[in-house]
């Protein structure tokens, strides 16, 4: 299948202040997402992953190399809204992304911009938000409601443009656990039960963990791409660059400097618990003999 | 202590007048206003503050509203009134000094403050009938026209409809800022008008700082959802003009009428 975001060679830098030199923020990625795929990046503060992510739907240019949205050149101007409704975005704040007043009337900005007919709108709208849960909120004004419900309204206001892919920056960074498991509950479903492609960016590693694929990102560049069995694997080269891996990851990292057999892709704590499990008997059995 | 400020003054309900096409409810207004100044003699305020009692029983807001909405412009009653009783020449009543009070004084006293008080009583019944945004609504298709020789109707709209939804984040945002600089030992409740202002600094700051980056995230925010200003822009909510607009519109033009009516044949008062 195509992919449904393909970047080449793509470098960017801000433009730069006077008297300063411009920095590249971004230098030579590739990346193709393929429909459906569930998709983390990793990448520790200012490594350039919100950069990379506002490439994906005509926010940014890129300086070199060339993203391409479906098949689209990001840089042909006619085919801008084309590109934005194919690929949504969702940001940290969700206060600073809710325009209106009233919940269903901000689902329904991006379909009154893109000049949909009414009838249409209520029927999108309504889709949008019961696909997030939060149909019976429809009527409440954004100021009522929890971090964790905002952050799906601004989902579901994505949504409602039906894209085939989202991409969400730091979506959970400003929630509670609580909120953050009903986000992180509501992408999964789009993902699963609608088959929308998903790259999510995020600090949490657990997060990351039950993602498909797992992209780190470091000073502006591609540094894996993989499963995250495969990525986290890399302990050493994450370590590096300032990031961590899941706890158990870690623990079994440490367990297995100490000369211990552990397997190397642990990254769930059921996994961890029968790894370990599994070295008590062993050793137990040493014992005996 | 800051949560305390409700923006607007709606007073949010099912009733007929809630239920009003906001464009129908701006011109209802309009049309009052025109009632009221038409009225020239004491019968035809009657009709005018006849409507205002249905009109409030309609709503379910309760009169002491009244009473609230009056009380920021009393002093203006009343210096009106006071203007009038003195000033206005005509049969003597009462003599003292170089003070004087007149019959039509009196009158023209009694029928501008009913007219003033009416006024602000039927204007406010607009706003504690019609949310903002809806009242927001109303405006920009009533001023549609107005796109044609250029002037910004969307983008008027559009901001008053983000400082609605901004002012309550912004209002938080301002606690908040205070309790930090209180637990700072800032102090803000002591001194004088200058101390005070003072003391104010260190709050607009970094809340002025927070606002712009919210402007420049929600902007961006707005892109991403293809936001390109008011053209071709269509909108979800269609405001129908139904039955009970043609009643209440009726009723209007029927008290217009009436104070007509009373104008061309009641007595004049003088
Ligand atoms: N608007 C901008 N103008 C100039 N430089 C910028 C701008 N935005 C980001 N940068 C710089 O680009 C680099 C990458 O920033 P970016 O926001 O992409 O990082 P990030 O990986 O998303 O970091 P974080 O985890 O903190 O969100 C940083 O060094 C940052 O200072
Ligand atoms: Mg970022």
């Amino acid at each position: 299948m195509n992919p449904i975001i393909s970047a080449k060679d793509v470098t960017f830098a801000y433009p730069a202040y006077e008297g300063e030199a411009s920095q590249t923020v971004l230098d030579d990625i590739s990346i193709d997402i393929r429909p459906g795929e569930f998709v983390a990046v990793l990448g520790h503060n200012g490594s350039g992953k919100s950069t990379l992510a506002k490439h994906f739907n005509a926010i940014l240019l890129p300086s070199g190399g060339t993203v391409w949205v479906a098949g689209i050149d990001t840089r042909i101007e006619d085919k801008i809204y084309d590109i934005r409704q194919t690929v949504g975005m969702v940001f940290q704040n969700p206060d600073n992304q809710l325009v209106a007043t009233i919940v269903e009337e901000d689902v329904a900005f991006a379909l009154e911009n893109l000049g949909v007919p009414p009838a249409e709108i209520r029927a999108r709208v309504d889709d949008a938000l019961k696909s997030v849960g939060m149909y019976e909120y429809r009527e409440h004004a954004p100021h009522q409601l929890s971090g964790g419900q905002k952050q799906r309204i601004a989902i579901a206001g994505v949504i409602a443009m039906r894209p085939r892919c989202i991409v969400l920056d730091e979506p959970t960074a400003m929630l509670d656990p609580r909120g953050r498991e009903e986000v992180l509950a509501t992408i999964r479903g789009l993902n699963r039960e609608h088959g929308i492609t998903v790259v999510l960016i995020t600090h949490y590693m657990d997060e990351a963990a039950l993602c498909d694929r797992v992209v780190v990102v470091d000073n502006g560049r591609m540094l894996l791409d993989g499963v995250p069995k495969e990525v986290f694997s890399h302990v050493t080269i994450l370590k590096e660059v300032g990031l961590d891996v899941p706890q158990v990851t870690e623990l079994a990292y440490g367990l297995r400097c100490a000369g211990y057999p552990v397997p190397e892709d642990i990254i769930f704590e059921e996994e961890c618990v029968d790894a370990i499990a599994a070295l008590l008997e062993g050793r137990h059995v040493d014992h005996k003999n | 202590m800051l949560k305390d400020i409700t923006i607007g003054q709606y007073f949010p309900g099912k009733s007929v007048l809630h239920r009003l096409d906001p464009r129908v409810k701006i011109i209802l207004t309009f049309l009052y206003i025109v009632v009221l100044f038409a009225a020239s003699n004491p019968l035809g305020l009657l009709i005018g503050i006849f409507f205002l009692i249905v009109a409030y029983g309609v709503s379910r807001v309760p009169p002491r509203m009244i009473l609230k909405s009056l009380k920021p412009v009393l002093p203006i009653i009343l210096f009106t009134t006071l203007l009038n009783v003195f000033f206005i020449e005509g049969e003597i009543l009462w003599h003292w000094a170089f003070l004087t009070i007149t019959k039509e004084g009196v009158a023209t006293a009694v029928i501008m403050s009913v007219r003033i008080a009416c006024l602000i009583a039927g204007t406010s019944l607009l706003t504690y009938t019609t949310s903002p945004i809806a009242l927001t609504d109303g405006l920009e298709r009533l001023m549609g026209p107005l796109k044609k020789i250029r002037f910004p109707v969307h983008e008027l709209a559009m901001m008053m409809t983000i400082a609605l939804r901004f002012i309550p984040t912004l209002i938080e945002e301002t606690d908040k800022i205070m309790s930090a600089q209180k637990a700072r030992g800032a102090d803000m409740e002591s001194g004088g008008l200058m101390q005070r202002a003072k003391a104010l600094v260190p709050v607009l700051i970094p809340l002025f700082v927070s606002a712009f980056r919210r402007a420049d995230e929600l902007a961006m925010a707005m892109e991403c959802r293809c936001y390109r200003g008011g053209e071709g822009r269509t909108r979800m909510k269609q405001l129908h003009v139904g039955g009970v607009d043609a009643v209440c519109t009726l009723f209007v033009l029927l008290c217009l009428a009436g104070v007509i009516a009373v104008n061309l044949y009641a007595p004049p008062l003088f």
